[in-house]
């Protein structure tokens, strides 16, 4: 799969350019990235990270520069990107079951009610439940399911419509270790088996270090692409930040040290981490 | 008072052409709301359907004092309405203070109206609480017609609607024009709301546009199973609130309130024992 669709890059960004007014987010940023590529995009908030998001989904131009995805001009392309979202509550009195939201990446983005293809419909969202392990809470209204329960849903409803780019804006946010892991191992086996390529972006790193290729890290219009090995180190944080950074490796982990607070927006994640073990 | 429940007497009412006329009105009005009821719910729009009512009922009597027909008022009324509010986000923090003082400058403008009409001062009743037995051939087709085209629409744009309403993030980001469907459904429920205040009044257009729906949604969280039982409970306020008011002779509306509040607290009972059986020791 990773052959068929090799060659050219599932999302090419050359030369773009991102301000408002006369505040530059990013300028000159040029970034391919290849079909299987698992691209963390990391920085504190306010550096542009949605708004990249929000770039290649075609909901926000480009100041200048040129973007493609899955192929062609962001918004053209968007039945070929999965998006997972923030874990956000569902409204508990909106009368959809999971297999509803499933079924809806499936085929949500298309006219008339559908009635011929029911039978496949049904099959491919049963898979795409079964995946992520959420057959046995698929026919519960989501705002009665847990947060953890509610973004596997999501992965599922990303993965239905077969993405070759997945789009994840902070899709760990408020989950316990548990299904940080649960759901990051989803979206990493997505990109290993079918070769979807995925950009996530999140403010902490440690859960899906170990899945990682390369990081985009923006810092305040600066920004450095690279492996993590290369990007999260002392040298190159302090020279983002413009002032001295200590990045310590603790088991595997990267802790940043010196930084100010925004560079972590949950302070007391770290720390429940570092109790646990 | 005797008369409430006079089987003899809503029998022989049933027979007459125009009381079969209104039967087909408050079915067809019963079906439009079902259908569109759990999305409205979804949507969170039950006060932007209230708003669009009242400026439906500003339409009615602005047709009423010009001599035009009271139905393409109301319609014109409702639409105008829609638009507005369909234009404005549903996301945004003042969109419920915008329907308020859009809702009260119209019902303020509408009641000038009334003053200002010296006909019949049931017409200016009947616009309030509903007027089964006005409805001649001609209503009955535009309310048909409008039907036809509400239902059409539907089936359509049924699934990005669906997507749109309850998950409207993730919609935008496959390429929904969430906002384009916003102002379309606003629309759709415009008209089917002028319809509705034809029947059962501007005041209590409500009972059949949310109430059903919002039971519905009680008991069920499929959305297939809601439409249909949304259907079926308009179907059972609408059509029977107008065979109970036939003997006393009462507003429909009353009739057609209470029964759909009467399934509303059924529903509610539902699931609340089975939420509390369900939930873990």
């Amino acid at each position: 799969m990773t052959e068929a669709r090799g060659g050219t890059p599932a999302v090419s960004l050359s030369g773009a350019r991102l301000s408002y007014g006369d505040r530059t987010l990013w300028d000159g940023l040029d970034l391919d990235v290849q079909p299987g590529e698992f691209v963390a995009v990391l920085g504190p908030n306010g550096s542009g990270k949605t708004s990249l998001m929000r770039v290649l989904l075609g909901q926000q131009k480009l100041s200048a520069g040129t973007v493609r995805v899955a192929g062609a001009a962001p918004g053209r392309g968007n039945r070929h990107i999965g998006y997972i979202p923030q874990q956000r509550a569902l409204d508990p009195t909106v009368a959809v079951r999971g297999r509803d939201l499933v079924g809806l990446g499936y085929d949500g983005h298309r006219w008339g009610l559908g009635i011929g293809g029911m039978r496949e419909r049904r099959q491919r969202v049963d898979a795409a439940l079964a995946a992520v392990g959420a057959t046995a809470y698929a026919d519960r209204p989501v705002g009665l399911l847990s947060g953890g329960e509610q973004q596997r849903l999501r992965v599922a409803q990303a993965l239905v419509g077969d993405p070759e780019v997945l789009l994840c804006d902070e899709p760990l946010l408020s989950l316990d270790l548990a299904h940080q892991r649960a759901v990051s191992t989803l979206i990493d086996a997505r990109r290993r088996d079918a070769g979807s390529a995925v950009l996530f972006v999140t403010h902490e790193i440690n859960p899906v270090l170990p899945l990682v290729d390369r990081v985009l890290y923006l810092v305040d219009g600066r920004f450095r692409i690279g492996p993590p090995e290369q990007v999260m180190t002392s040298e190159t944080l302090s020279e983002l930040y413009g002032t001295e950074i200590a990045v310590v490796r603790v088991r595997g982990q990267i802790h940043i040290v010196g930084a100010h607070s925004d560079l972590c927006e949950d302070g007391a994640h770290h720390t429940e981490q570092l109790a646990e073990r | 008072m005797d008369k409430l429940f006079d089987v003899e007497l809503t029998l022989k009412l049933l027979e007459l052409p125009f009381v079969v006329t209104a039967l087909v009105v408050a079915a067809v009005l019963g079906l439009l709301a079902g259908v569109l009821g759990p999305l409205i719910v979804s949507r969170n729009m039950a006060f932007s359907v209230h708003g669009t009512a009242e400026l439906a009922l500003t339409g009615g009597a602005a047709a009423l004092l010009l001599g035009w027909d009271i139905g393409n008022g109301a319609l014109a009324g409702a639409i105008v309405a829609a638009l507005v509010l369909g234009l404005l986000s549903r996301r945004s923090s003042d969109y419920d203070s915008v329907i308020g003082v859009v809702l009260a400058f119209g019902l303020g403008l509408g009641v000038l109206m009334l003053w200002l009409y010296k006909g019949r001062s049931s017409n200016k009743f009947g616009l309030l609480t509903g007027q089964i037995v006005g409805q001649d051939f001609a209503s009955v087709a535009l309310l048909s017609g409008c039907a036809i085209v509400v239902l059409g629409l539907l089936a359509a744009l049924y699934r990005p609607l669906l997507f749109a309403s309850v998950d409207p993030e993730v919609a935008k980001a496959r390429g929904i024009p969430v906002t384009g469907l916003a102002v379309v459904f606003a629309v759709m429920v415009g008209a089917a709301t002028a319809l509705g205040v034809r029947t059962v009044g501007s005041l209590l257009v409500l009972a059949l546009m949310v109430t059903p729906a919002a039971a519905a949604c009680r008991v069920t969280a499929s959305p297939l199973k809601a439409t249909l039982l949304a259907v079926l409970f308009a179907e059972i306020s609408a059509v029977g609130g107008i065979v109970l008011s036939l003997a006393p002779g009462t507003p429909v509306s009353a009739f057609v309130t209470a029964i759909s509040f009467l399934i509303y607290l059924v529903c509610w009972v539902v699931s609340r024992t089975r939420r509390t059986s369900t939930a873990p020791a």
